[in-house]
Protein backbone atom coordinates (compact mmCIF):
# COMPACT_ATOMS: atom_id res chain seq x y z
CA UNK A 1 0.00 0.00 0.00
CA UNK A 2 2.91 2.32 0.79
CA UNK A 3 5.42 0.98 -1.74
CA UNK A 4 7.64 0.21 0.74
CA UNK A 5 8.47 3.44 2.05
CA UNK A 6 6.77 2.97 5.60
CA UNK A 7 9.82 1.88 6.95
CA UNK A 8 11.68 4.83 5.72
CA UNK A 9 8.67 7.09 6.94
CA UNK A 10 9.17 5.80 10.28
CA UNK A 11 12.56 6.22 10.76
CA UNK A 12 12.01 10.16 9.74
CA UNK A 13 9.63 9.81 12.60
CA UNK A 14 12.93 9.14 14.72
CA UNK A 15 14.34 12.72 13.25
CA UNK A 16 11.54 14.84 14.40
CA UNK A 17 10.98 13.62 17.85
CA UNK A 18 15.11 13.71 17.89
CA UNK A 19 14.85 17.17 16.54
CA UNK A 20 11.87 17.51 19.25
CA UNK A 21 13.21 16.54 21.65
CA UNK A 22 16.46 18.35 21.48
CA UNK A 23 14.36 21.56 21.20
CA UNK A 24 12.42 21.00 24.11
CA UNK A 25 15.35 20.75 26.22
CA UNK A 26 17.53 24.03 24.23
CA UNK A 27 14.00 25.70 24.96
CA UNK A 28 14.16 24.74 28.55
CA UNK A 29 17.35 25.82 29.13
CA UNK A 30 16.58 29.31 27.67
CA UNK A 31 13.46 29.07 29.44
CA UNK A 32 14.15 28.77 33.16
CA UNK A 33 17.19 31.54 32.33
CA UNK A 34 14.64 33.67 31.02
CA UNK A 35 12.38 33.04 33.65
CA UNK A 36 15.32 33.97 36.66
CA UNK A 37 16.15 36.97 34.75
CA UNK A 38 12.54 38.12 34.07
CA UNK A 39 12.35 38.15 37.97
CA UNK A 40 15.92 38.92 38.96
CA UNK A 41 16.72 42.83 40.90
CA UNK A 42 18.99 43.40 38.12
CA UNK A 43 17.42 45.71 35.20
CA UNK A 44 19.95 45.23 32.66
CA UNK A 45 19.11 40.99 32.60
CA UNK A 46 15.20 42.18 32.85
CA UNK A 47 15.93 44.68 30.12
CA UNK A 48 17.34 42.01 28.08
CA UNK A 49 14.86 38.79 29.26
CA UNK A 50 12.16 41.23 27.94
CA UNK A 51 13.70 41.96 25.07
CA UNK A 52 14.23 38.39 24.12
CA UNK A 53 10.61 37.32 24.71
CA UNK A 54 9.06 40.35 23.09
CA UNK A 55 10.90 40.02 19.96
CA UNK A 56 11.15 36.52 19.22
CA UNK A 57 7.40 36.49 19.67
CA UNK A 58 5.98 38.71 17.30
CA UNK A 59 8.35 36.84 14.43
CA UNK A 60 7.40 33.83 12.31
CA UNK A 61 8.83 30.80 13.42
CA UNK A 62 10.06 30.08 9.79
CA UNK A 63 11.44 33.56 9.40
CA UNK A 64 13.69 32.86 12.65
CA UNK A 65 14.70 29.63 11.22
CA UNK A 66 15.98 30.70 8.29
CA UNK A 67 17.82 33.72 10.06
CA UNK A 68 19.61 31.48 12.19
CA UNK A 69 20.16 28.93 9.26
CA UNK A 70 21.40 31.78 6.32
CA UNK A 71 22.57 34.15 9.10
CA UNK A 72 24.61 31.55 11.10
CA UNK A 73 26.10 30.32 7.86
CA UNK A 74 27.34 33.55 6.66
CA UNK A 75 28.51 34.44 9.89
CA UNK A 76 30.83 31.54 10.62
CA UNK A 77 32.11 31.54 7.20
CA UNK A 78 33.85 34.88 7.82
CA UNK A 79 35.04 33.66 10.72
CA UNK A 80 36.59 30.99 9.14
CA UNK A 81 37.88 33.24 6.49
CA UNK A 82 39.24 35.24 8.65
CA UNK A 83 40.96 32.09 10.41
CA UNK A 84 41.83 30.16 7.13
CA UNK A 85 39.92 27.67 8.05
CA UNK A 86 38.17 27.10 5.11
CA UNK A 87 34.53 26.59 4.11
CA UNK A 88 32.38 25.06 6.68
CA UNK A 89 28.52 23.64 5.98
CA UNK A 90 26.41 24.59 8.73
CA UNK A 91 24.62 21.54 10.25
CA UNK A 92 20.24 21.72 9.70
CA UNK A 93 20.09 19.67 13.01
CA UNK A 94 22.06 21.76 14.43
CA UNK A 95 20.54 25.05 13.29
CA UNK A 96 17.13 24.01 13.54
CA UNK A 97 17.65 22.38 17.02
CA UNK A 98 18.97 25.83 18.50
CA UNK A 99 16.21 27.73 16.92
CA UNK A 100 13.58 26.03 17.66
CA UNK A 101 15.26 26.01 20.99
CA UNK A 102 15.37 29.80 21.21
CA UNK A 103 12.41 30.28 19.78
CA UNK A 104 10.50 28.10 22.18
CA UNK A 105 12.48 29.53 24.85
CA UNK A 106 11.12 32.84 25.23
CA UNK A 107 7.66 31.14 24.94
CA UNK A 108 8.11 28.74 28.09
CA UNK A 109 9.99 31.73 29.72
CA UNK A 110 6.56 32.88 30.54
CA UNK A 111 5.40 29.33 31.88
CA UNK A 112 8.20 29.46 34.21
CA UNK A 113 8.35 32.91 35.33
CA UNK A 114 4.25 31.90 36.33
CA UNK A 115 5.43 28.94 37.69
CA UNK A 116 7.91 30.42 40.26
CA UNK A 117 5.67 33.02 40.96
CA UNK A 118 2.84 30.40 42.27
CA UNK A 119 5.02 29.31 44.44
CA UNK A 120 3.93 30.63 47.94
CA UNK A 121 6.40 33.54 48.97
CA UNK A 122 6.09 31.83 52.85
CA UNK A 123 7.46 28.64 51.77
CA UNK A 124 11.00 30.00 50.33
CA UNK A 125 11.08 32.42 53.73
CA UNK A 126 10.44 29.24 55.73
CA UNK A 127 13.31 27.44 54.17
CA UNK A 128 15.45 30.22 53.91
CA UNK A 129 14.85 30.43 57.98
CA UNK A 130 15.52 27.06 58.36
CA UNK A 131 18.95 27.87 57.18
CA UNK A 132 18.73 26.07 53.80
CA UNK A 133 21.53 27.40 51.17
CA UNK A 134 20.20 29.06 47.64
CA UNK A 135 20.36 25.91 46.05
CA UNK A 136 18.66 23.57 48.45
CA UNK A 137 15.63 26.01 48.75
CA UNK A 138 15.80 25.60 44.63
CA UNK A 139 15.79 22.13 44.63
CA UNK A 140 13.83 20.95 47.50
CA UNK A 141 11.20 23.72 47.92
CA UNK A 142 10.98 25.72 44.52
CA UNK A 143 11.30 23.20 41.87
CA UNK A 144 8.94 20.35 43.60
CA UNK A 145 6.47 23.19 43.50
CA UNK A 146 6.85 25.04 40.25
CA UNK A 147 7.28 21.80 37.88
CA UNK A 148 2.56 21.49 39.09
CA UNK A 149 2.11 24.70 38.06
CA UNK A 150 4.61 24.69 34.86
CA UNK A 151 3.04 21.31 33.37
CA UNK A 152 -0.10 22.72 31.52
CA UNK A 153 1.72 25.33 30.00
CA UNK A 154 4.73 23.22 29.07
CA UNK A 155 2.68 20.61 27.53
CA UNK A 156 1.11 23.17 24.99
CA UNK A 157 4.49 24.30 23.82
CA UNK A 158 5.25 20.91 23.61
CA UNK A 159 2.62 20.46 21.11
CA UNK A 160 3.21 23.38 19.37
CA UNK A 161 6.57 22.57 19.15
CA UNK A 162 6.64 19.31 17.99
CA UNK A 163 4.55 20.41 15.32
CA UNK A 164 6.82 23.41 14.44
CA UNK A 165 9.28 20.84 13.72
CA UNK A 166 7.48 20.28 10.30
CA UNK A 167 9.64 23.59 9.19
CA UNK A 168 13.16 22.15 9.59
CA UNK A 169 12.08 20.17 6.58
CA UNK A 170 12.60 23.39 4.74
CA UNK A 171 15.83 24.19 5.93
CA UNK A 172 17.07 20.25 4.36
CA UNK A 173 16.77 18.27 7.73
CA UNK A 174 15.82 14.77 6.57
CA UNK A 175 12.54 14.51 8.83
CA UNK A 176 9.82 13.00 8.68
CA UNK A 177 7.89 16.14 6.25
CA UNK A 178 10.74 15.75 3.75
CA UNK A 179 10.57 12.19 4.14
CA UNK A 180 6.83 12.02 2.95
CA UNK A 181 7.80 14.46 -0.09
CA UNK A 182 10.71 12.35 -1.06
CA UNK A 183 8.26 9.06 -1.33
CA UNK A 184 5.18 10.96 -2.97
CA UNK A 185 7.27 12.24 -5.72
CA UNK A 186 8.81 8.50 -6.32
CA UNK A 187 5.50 6.94 -6.12
CA UNK A 188 2.94 10.08 -7.48
CA UNK A 189 0.92 9.74 -4.33
CA UNK A 190 1.33 12.88 -2.34
CA UNK A 191 -1.86 12.15 -0.63
CA UNK A 192 -1.52 8.96 0.65
CA UNK A 193 1.75 10.28 2.11
CA UNK A 194 1.41 13.47 3.39
CA UNK A 195 -1.73 11.63 5.06
CA UNK A 196 0.28 9.24 6.94
CA UNK A 197 2.87 11.67 8.18
CA UNK A 198 -0.54 13.66 9.58
CA UNK A 199 -1.93 10.45 11.07
CA UNK A 200 1.47 10.03 12.79
CA UNK A 201 1.85 13.29 14.30
CA UNK A 202 -1.51 13.28 15.63
CA UNK A 203 -0.30 9.94 17.29
CA UNK A 204 2.59 11.69 18.92
CA UNK A 205 0.23 14.33 20.23
CA UNK A 206 -2.52 12.45 21.64
CA UNK A 207 0.23 9.53 23.22
CA UNK A 208 2.04 13.02 24.28
CA UNK A 209 -1.45 14.41 25.89
CA UNK A 210 -2.31 11.19 27.79
CA UNK A 211 1.15 10.73 29.48
CA UNK A 212 1.75 14.61 30.42
CA UNK A 213 -1.77 14.40 32.08
CA UNK A 214 -0.16 11.45 33.83
CA UNK A 215 2.61 13.52 35.17
CA UNK A 216 0.67 16.42 35.93
CA UNK A 217 -1.58 14.28 38.15
CA UNK A 218 1.86 12.89 39.93
CA UNK A 219 2.71 15.66 40.78
CA UNK A 220 -0.39 16.97 41.81
CA UNK A 221 -1.16 14.40 44.74
CA UNK A 222 -1.32 16.44 47.55
CA UNK A 223 -3.49 18.95 46.01
CA UNK A 224 -7.08 18.93 46.62
CA UNK A 225 -9.22 19.75 43.91
CA UNK A 226 -12.34 22.10 43.75
CA UNK A 227 -15.50 19.55 43.87
CA UNK A 228 -17.26 20.15 40.21
CA UNK A 229 -20.35 22.16 41.24
CA UNK B 1 27.67 47.00 7.33
CA UNK B 2 23.65 47.15 6.42
CA UNK B 3 23.10 48.05 2.60
CA UNK B 4 20.42 50.27 2.61
CA UNK B 5 20.32 50.59 -1.56
CA UNK B 6 19.48 47.06 -1.59
CA UNK B 7 16.40 47.75 0.95
CA UNK B 8 15.33 50.44 -1.08
CA UNK B 9 15.70 48.93 -4.23
CA UNK B 10 13.26 45.97 -3.61
CA UNK B 11 10.90 48.33 -1.15
CA UNK B 12 8.14 48.15 -4.15
CA UNK B 13 8.40 44.00 -3.46
CA UNK B 14 8.38 44.15 -0.04
CA UNK B 15 5.54 46.97 0.02
CA UNK B 16 3.90 44.27 -2.83
CA UNK B 17 4.86 41.22 -0.48
CA UNK B 18 2.58 42.61 2.46
CA UNK B 19 -0.23 43.53 1.20
CA UNK B 20 -0.34 40.08 -0.17
CA UNK B 21 0.15 38.41 3.56
CA UNK B 22 -2.15 41.30 4.72
CA UNK B 23 -4.77 39.90 2.22
CA UNK B 24 -4.08 36.25 3.37
CA UNK B 25 -4.59 37.27 7.28
CA UNK B 26 -7.96 39.02 6.32
CA UNK B 27 -9.58 36.58 4.22
CA UNK B 28 -8.62 33.79 6.40
CA UNK B 29 -9.47 35.37 10.01
CA UNK B 30 -12.94 36.38 8.40
CA UNK B 31 -14.08 33.27 6.77
CA UNK B 32 -12.48 31.59 9.99
CA UNK B 33 -14.63 33.80 12.55
CA UNK B 34 -18.02 33.42 10.22
CA UNK B 35 -17.45 29.45 10.59
CA UNK B 36 -16.28 29.22 14.60
CA UNK B 37 -19.12 31.02 15.99
CA UNK B 38 -21.63 28.42 14.54
CA UNK B 39 -18.92 25.49 15.30
CA UNK B 40 -18.61 26.74 18.83
CA UNK B 41 -21.96 26.60 19.68
CA UNK B 42 -21.81 22.98 18.42
CA UNK B 43 -19.09 22.26 20.29
CA UNK B 44 -20.70 23.75 23.48
CA UNK B 45 -23.51 21.53 23.05
CA UNK B 46 -24.83 19.00 25.67
CA UNK B 47 -25.45 16.44 23.04
CA UNK B 48 -22.30 14.01 21.90
CA UNK B 49 -23.67 13.67 18.03
CA UNK B 50 -23.48 17.53 17.88
CA UNK B 51 -20.30 18.12 19.90
CA UNK B 52 -18.36 14.83 19.02
CA UNK B 53 -17.86 15.78 15.00
CA UNK B 54 -16.84 19.41 15.67
CA UNK B 55 -14.24 17.94 18.89
CA UNK B 56 -12.62 15.24 15.98
CA UNK B 57 -12.46 18.19 13.46
CA UNK B 58 -10.70 20.07 16.48
CA UNK B 59 -8.08 17.64 17.31
CA UNK B 60 -7.50 16.47 14.20
CA UNK B 61 -6.69 20.01 12.99
CA UNK B 62 -4.95 21.33 16.21
CA UNK B 63 -2.81 17.87 16.09
CA UNK B 64 -1.16 17.79 12.86
CA UNK B 65 1.19 20.89 11.35
CA UNK B 66 -0.20 23.27 9.38
CA UNK B 67 2.67 22.88 6.98
CA UNK B 68 1.40 18.87 6.72
CA UNK B 69 -2.50 20.44 6.05
CA UNK B 70 -1.40 22.79 3.41
CA UNK B 71 0.73 19.93 1.39
CA UNK B 72 -1.87 17.54 1.45
CA UNK B 73 -4.32 20.49 0.20
CA UNK B 74 -1.71 22.14 -2.88
CA UNK B 75 0.22 18.62 -3.39
CA UNK B 76 -1.75 15.70 -2.65
CA UNK B 77 -5.55 16.11 -4.24
CA UNK B 78 -3.64 16.05 -7.51
CA UNK B 79 -3.31 12.13 -6.69
CA UNK B 80 -6.79 11.61 -7.46
CA UNK B 81 -7.99 11.49 -11.20
CA UNK B 82 -11.59 12.14 -10.48
CA UNK B 83 -10.50 15.24 -8.34
CA UNK B 84 -8.12 16.55 -11.42
CA UNK B 85 -10.85 16.03 -13.58
CA UNK B 86 -13.79 17.44 -11.81
CA UNK B 87 -14.64 21.37 -12.23
CA UNK B 88 -13.73 22.15 -8.52
CA UNK B 89 -10.29 21.60 -9.94
CA UNK B 90 -9.76 24.99 -11.51
CA UNK B 91 -10.16 26.05 -8.08
CA UNK B 92 -8.26 23.15 -5.87
CA UNK B 93 -5.00 23.63 -8.22
CA UNK B 94 -4.55 27.12 -7.43
CA UNK B 95 -2.14 27.86 -4.49
CA UNK B 96 -4.20 30.94 -3.09
CA UNK B 97 -7.03 28.98 -2.81
CA UNK B 98 -5.42 25.79 -1.04
CA UNK B 99 -3.37 28.29 1.07
CA UNK B 100 -6.70 30.46 2.04
CA UNK B 101 -8.78 27.09 2.85
CA UNK B 102 -5.95 25.51 4.75
CA UNK B 103 -5.22 28.68 7.04
CA UNK B 104 -8.76 28.54 7.48
CA UNK B 105 -9.81 24.79 8.47
CA UNK B 106 -6.45 26.22 10.63
CA UNK B 107 -7.89 28.95 11.92
CA UNK B 108 -11.41 27.91 12.39
CA UNK B 109 -10.06 24.40 15.11
CA UNK B 110 -8.34 26.93 16.80
CA UNK B 111 -11.15 29.99 17.48
CA UNK B 112 -13.64 27.01 17.68
CA UNK B 113 -12.17 26.00 20.87
CA UNK B 114 -11.52 29.59 21.82
CA UNK B 115 -15.15 30.18 21.56
CA UNK B 116 -16.76 27.19 22.89
CA UNK B 117 -14.51 27.61 25.60
CA UNK B 118 -15.94 30.84 26.27
CA UNK B 119 -19.43 30.01 26.10
CA UNK B 120 -19.07 27.22 28.71
CA UNK B 121 -17.75 29.74 31.64
CA UNK B 122 -21.34 31.65 30.91
CA UNK B 123 -22.41 32.28 34.67
CA UNK B 124 -25.61 29.32 35.14
CA UNK B 125 -27.26 32.58 37.12
CA UNK B 126 -27.50 34.47 33.81
CA UNK B 127 -28.71 31.60 31.69
CA UNK B 128 -31.25 30.76 34.67
CA UNK B 129 -32.36 34.35 34.12
CA UNK B 130 -32.23 34.10 30.53
CA UNK B 131 -34.91 30.97 31.27
CA UNK B 132 -37.08 32.57 33.22
CA UNK B 133 -37.54 35.20 31.44
CA UNK B 134 -38.84 33.07 28.84
CA UNK B 135 -36.06 33.24 26.00
CA UNK B 136 -36.28 30.43 23.38
CA UNK B 137 -32.90 28.71 22.46
CA UNK B 138 -31.69 31.22 19.82
CA UNK B 139 -32.54 34.77 21.40
CA UNK B 140 -30.63 33.20 24.71
CA UNK B 141 -27.52 32.31 22.41
CA UNK B 142 -27.70 36.15 20.65
CA UNK B 143 -28.18 38.05 23.70
CA UNK B 144 -26.92 36.35 26.52
CA UNK B 145 -24.33 33.24 25.79
CA UNK B 146 -23.06 35.08 22.96
CA UNK B 147 -21.72 38.69 23.95
CA UNK B 148 -20.41 37.39 27.28
CA UNK B 149 -18.69 34.56 25.02
CA UNK B 150 -17.52 37.43 23.01
CA UNK B 151 -15.73 39.65 25.37
CA UNK B 152 -14.27 36.40 27.82
CA UNK B 153 -13.19 35.35 24.20
CA UNK B 154 -11.34 38.30 22.85
CA UNK B 155 -7.80 38.42 24.50
CA UNK B 156 -6.90 34.91 23.64
CA UNK B 157 -8.49 35.38 20.52
CA UNK B 158 -6.29 38.23 19.34
CA UNK B 159 -3.18 35.83 20.07
CA UNK B 160 -4.99 33.37 17.75
CA UNK B 161 -5.07 36.25 15.00
CA UNK B 162 -0.92 37.01 15.80
CA UNK B 163 -0.65 33.53 15.30
CA UNK B 164 -2.36 33.69 12.16
CA UNK B 165 -0.33 36.32 10.95
CA UNK B 166 2.62 34.40 11.25
CA UNK B 167 1.42 31.38 10.19
CA UNK B 168 0.80 33.18 6.54
CA UNK B 169 4.50 32.76 6.26
CA UNK B 170 3.55 29.32 5.42
CA UNK B 171 2.12 30.40 2.14
CA UNK B 172 5.51 30.82 0.31
CA UNK B 173 6.34 26.98 0.44
CA UNK B 174 3.89 26.83 -2.03
CA UNK B 175 4.48 29.51 -4.60
CA UNK B 176 2.71 32.55 -2.82
CA UNK B 177 4.79 35.53 -2.89
CA UNK B 178 4.28 37.18 0.28
CA UNK B 179 6.64 38.64 2.57
CA UNK B 180 8.60 35.85 3.40
CA UNK B 181 9.09 34.74 -0.22
CA UNK B 182 10.02 38.16 -0.92
CA UNK B 183 12.75 38.35 1.95
CA UNK B 184 13.92 34.89 -0.17
CA UNK B 185 14.07 36.32 -3.10
CA UNK B 186 16.28 38.69 -2.43
CA UNK B 187 18.66 36.77 -0.22
CA UNK B 188 18.53 34.40 -3.28
CA UNK B 189 19.49 37.47 -5.72
CA UNK B 190 22.38 39.48 -2.96
CA UNK B 191 23.19 36.88 -0.56
CA UNK B 192 22.62 39.27 2.31
CA UNK B 193 20.51 38.01 5.67
CA UNK B 194 19.92 41.54 7.02
CA UNK B 195 18.80 43.49 4.34
CA UNK B 196 16.72 40.38 2.96
CA UNK B 197 14.95 38.02 6.30
CA UNK B 198 16.00 41.18 8.33
CA UNK B 199 13.27 43.56 6.77
CA UNK B 200 10.75 41.45 6.98
CA UNK B 201 11.84 41.06 10.42
CA UNK B 202 10.73 44.86 11.11
CA UNK B 203 7.47 44.33 8.84
CA UNK B 204 6.30 41.19 10.82
CA UNK B 205 7.56 43.10 14.53
CA UNK B 206 5.37 46.12 13.25
CA UNK B 207 2.29 43.98 12.33
CA UNK B 208 2.51 42.11 15.33
CA UNK B 209 2.63 45.23 17.18
CA UNK B 210 -0.31 46.83 15.29
CA UNK B 211 -2.70 43.63 15.67
CA UNK B 212 -1.52 43.74 19.77
CA UNK B 213 -2.64 47.24 19.93
CA UNK B 214 -5.94 46.82 17.39
CA UNK B 215 -7.01 44.13 20.23
CA UNK B 216 -6.25 46.39 23.44
CA UNK B 217 -8.12 49.09 21.86
CA UNK B 218 -11.25 46.41 21.29
CA UNK B 219 -10.75 45.13 24.98
CA UNK B 220 -10.74 48.99 26.29
CA UNK B 221 -13.90 48.71 24.23
CA UNK B 222 -15.68 45.46 25.32
CA UNK B 223 -14.06 44.99 28.71
CA UNK B 224 -14.49 48.62 30.05
CA UNK B 225 -16.60 47.33 32.72
CA UNK B 226 -14.02 45.07 34.07
CA UNK B 227 -11.34 48.39 34.05
CA UNK B 228 -11.14 49.80 37.75
CA UNK B 229 -9.77 53.16 36.16
CA UNK B 230 -12.12 53.19 33.39
CA UNK B 231 -15.34 53.49 35.86
CA UNK B 232 -13.34 55.83 38.10
CA UNK B 233 -15.39 59.27 38.70
CA UNK B 234 -18.38 57.91 37.55
CA UNK B 235 -21.47 57.95 40.00
CA UNK B 236 -22.64 55.31 41.62
CA UNK B 237 -25.77 53.77 41.96
CA UNK B 238 -27.02 52.76 45.78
Amino acid sequence: MFHGYLPMILAGLGVTLGVSATSLAIASVFGLAGAIAKLSDNAVLRAIANAYTTVIRALPDLLLMLIVFYGGQILINRIADARGWGYIDIDPFLAGTLTLGFIFGAYLTETFRGAILAVPRGQIEAAEACGMARGTVVARILLPQMIRHAIPGFTNNWLVMLKATALVSIIGLDDMVHRAGLAAAATREPFTFYAVIGAIYLAVTTVSIIVLRGVEARFSRGVRRAEAA
Amino acid sequence: MIDLGIVEENLPAFAEGLRITLILLVISCAAGFVLSVPLAMARASRRPWVWGPVWLFTYVIRGTPLLVQLFILYYGLAQFPWIRESAAWTLLRSPWFCAWAAFTLNTTAYTTEIFAGAIRAAPAGEIEAARAMGMGEWAMFWRIFWPGAWRRALPQYGNEVVMMMHATALASTVTIVELLRVARDVYTNYLVVAESFGTVALFYMALTFLLTRLFKALERRYLRHLDPRASQGEPRVA
